[in-house]
């Protein structure tokens, strides 16, 4: 039997949920944070280091959303972030309005042939190959936030819905793929009640374009509880579930999350490499875009997350379909198959951010007290940042988390297979990244 | 999959269905601490000549001796940079073209990485080098859980049938 949790039985958590003011509060003080972080790029110091653009954003935020985000609540990130906000109350014509009122923008249909988390993947893949500027350039990091501000806003006048959310943000990829590991879920209660009600009012206010009675998976599904607020019938639950709910041999996967998955596997490894590994030519390579070294070091990075990895994971698929009873097409087995990545990657980045974020953690304090790096001390605190260094508890914490991902990997593994000899190729796959992270963080 | 959603107050998990977890996890918390005899080479005094560069020690992998005493030069190529070795309380500083120089004892065994502690450019909050002293056994006891993990995958669904765990 699945357990849920259905938080709205709760009176008090449904009503918050279903409060438009709750969610604009927060939105309000992530959009003001957001901003804050643009500016500070723009006019604070060059120094990274010193520069709250740099410290909030991959070290802070890009932390709690791995770390708290994604593995207690899923997509909750995707509730409250920012970036959509601007476009959307453009959309619904206000900005406590639900969709369908009148508002600006032509509403065209994002293409199907740009579909899918194709595109989520590669903007991944443009991270990684330009991740060592843009994590250290606060002037970079600002431009990009303000270029993705931009074309979510610009976007949103155009196509209908979420459109930039569901199909380009690399974020929103990152986070769709790893919500299936999550122990969030917003699912319909009652089947019927959904079939009987023939207005759809959930589906016509969801800016992510769901249908809820036919989500089965919360990876497109970011929990801003629109459904919940405009659902006649009191239908929505918001359940609370075991860990890894969406990954089994009942659930559909498709060929695109292979490959979403694939990249963020790759970013983890290069990523682990370049930032907390000994090789310092790796890193002024990786730095030095437009020299002869980054493009060694783009062709090496794209060799790794567009030939070596999905080479590997191929055949691990191709094998393990040969060793169970019913044969399916590769491009079936490779999606089907791409359920063990989830857990594999999602503990992977989990290792990755432990081992970065714990050392890193020193720099956050000093930022608070002189955000633009300018020599002032807002709240009294000391403005030198700590050296920071790798505890012993960190290591093994890192050690014990990667565990947990092979342990859970290969559970899966084995859940979607008839036999252990089927699941053996898959296990491998899982083992041979779990060593590759133990060695860059550990070994 | 068909959910049922338990009453707010009457949701439990299934504690008997991960009995099998704890003799895994006594297990591992066994093969993650229990000490272990390591080979026990003569402690030398080293001399480690460190170049230090944006954004890079060179050499940035060195590997020692438990035991060994180990001084430090560290040299400064460009700007100003720092040396500072995880675990150990050592730290140094050498202006450009300047030699710093320390010394200490490797008495702890494992992988240490050292970072600069001086703010050298972008780049500089991961200028890292790695000193190993000894065997790193902290690897060795992963690859041995790394076993374990998936072994008690394996046996965790031993009795249940595809689709049901």
């Amino acid at each position: 039997m699945t357990t849920r949790l259905d938080l709205t039985r709760s009176p008090r958590t449904l009503a918050l949920l279903r409060s438009r003011w709750a969610q604009f509060l927060l939105r309000a003080i992530t959009l003001a944070g957001f901003i804050f972080t643009i500016l500070a790029g723009l006019i604070g110091s060059v120094v990274g280091s010193h520069n709250f653009a740099i410290i909030f954003v991959w070290i802070a935020w890009w932390t709690a959303l791995k770390l708290a985000f994604i593995p207690f609540g899923g997509r909750s990130w995707c509730s409250i972030c920012p970036i959509p906000m601007p476009g959307e109350w453009l959309q619904n014509g206000g900005i406590l309005q639900p969709r369908g009122r009148a508002g600006i923008g032509l509403g065209k249909r994002w293409p199907k042939s740009l579909r899918g988390t194709w595109m989520q993947a590669g903007g991944f893949l443009l991270i990684g190959l330009f991740g060592a500027l843009t994590l250290t350039s606060a002037k970079i990091t600002a431009i990009v936030l303000l270029f993705i501000l931009v074309l979510a806003l610009v976007l949103s006048l155009v196509f209908e819905r979420r459109s930039f959310c569901n199909y380009l943000c690399p974020i929103g990829g990152f986070t769709g793929l790893y919500a299936q590991a999550g122990p969030v879920e917003l699912r319909v209660k009652d089947a019927d009640i959904c079939a009987a009600h023939s207005e759809k009012t959930c589906y016509t206010a969801c800016p992510w374009g769901q249908y809820p009675l036919a989500l089965k998976s919360s990876a497109n599904c970011g929990l801003c509880m629109e459904c919940l607020r405009v659902c006649p019938s009191d239908n929505i639950a918001v359940n609370l579930r075991p860990w890894g709910s969406d990954l089994g041999p009942k659930t559909k996967h498709r060929l695109d999350e292979a490959f979403l998955g694939l990249v963020m596997l790759a970013s983890a490894l290069v990523d682990s490499a370049v930032f907390l590994g000994p090789w310092g030519q790796l890193k002024s390579a990786a730095y030095n875009i437009g020299s002869p070294d980054w493009f060694l070091f783009a062709g090496v990075f794209l060799v790794i997350a567009l030939g070596v990895l999905p080479g590997l994971y191929t055949a691990s698929a191709w094998l393990a379909d040969h060793l169970g009873s019913a044969r399916a097409s590769l491009r079936k087995s490779l999606a089907y198959y791409s359920q063990v990545l989830v857990p594999l990657g999602l503990i992977a980045w989990i290792a990755f951010t432990i081992s970065f974020a714990i050392v890193k953690f020193g720099y956050v304090l000093p930022v608070v007290t002189d955000p633009l790096g300018w020599g002032w001390n807002l709240i009294g605190l000391s403005k030198s940042a700590w050296v920071g260094e790798t505890t012993s508890f960190s290591l093994i914490l890192q050690v014990a988390l990667l565990m947990v991902g092979l342990f859970w990997s290969s559970r899966v593994a084995r859940r979607i297979s008839d036999t252990i000899r089927q699941a053996a190729p898959l296990i491998a796959f899982s083992a041979f990244i779990t060593l590759a992270m133990l060695w860059l963080l550990v070994g | 999959m068909p959910m049922k959603a338990l009453p707010f107050k009457t949701a439990l998990i299934n504690w008997k269905r991960w009995a099998w977890a704890i003799p895994f996890a006594g297990l591992a918390l066994l093969i993650l601490f229990i000490p272990l005899p390591l080979p026990f080479h003569a402690p030398q005094d080293r001399l480690l000549r460190i170049e230090a560069s944006t954004f890079q020690f060179t050499p940035g992998e060195i590997q020692i001796n438990p035991g060994d005493r180990v001084t430090v030069e560290l040299v400064s190529t460009d700007v100003v940079h720092g040396f500072s070795l995880d675990g150990y309380d050592f730290e140094l500083k050498a202006d450009p073209g300047q030699t710093a120089t320390g010394t200490f004892i490797a008495d702890q065994a494992g992988v240490f990485r050292f970072r600069c502690s001086v703010a050298c450019g972008n780049l500089h909050p991961f200028m890292i080098g790695k000193l190993q002293v000894g065997l790193n056994l902290l690897f060795v006891r992963g690859i041995v859980l790394g076993l374990l993990a998936i072994s008690a995958a394996l046996i965790s669904l031993k009795n249940v049938s595809r689709g049901m765990a």
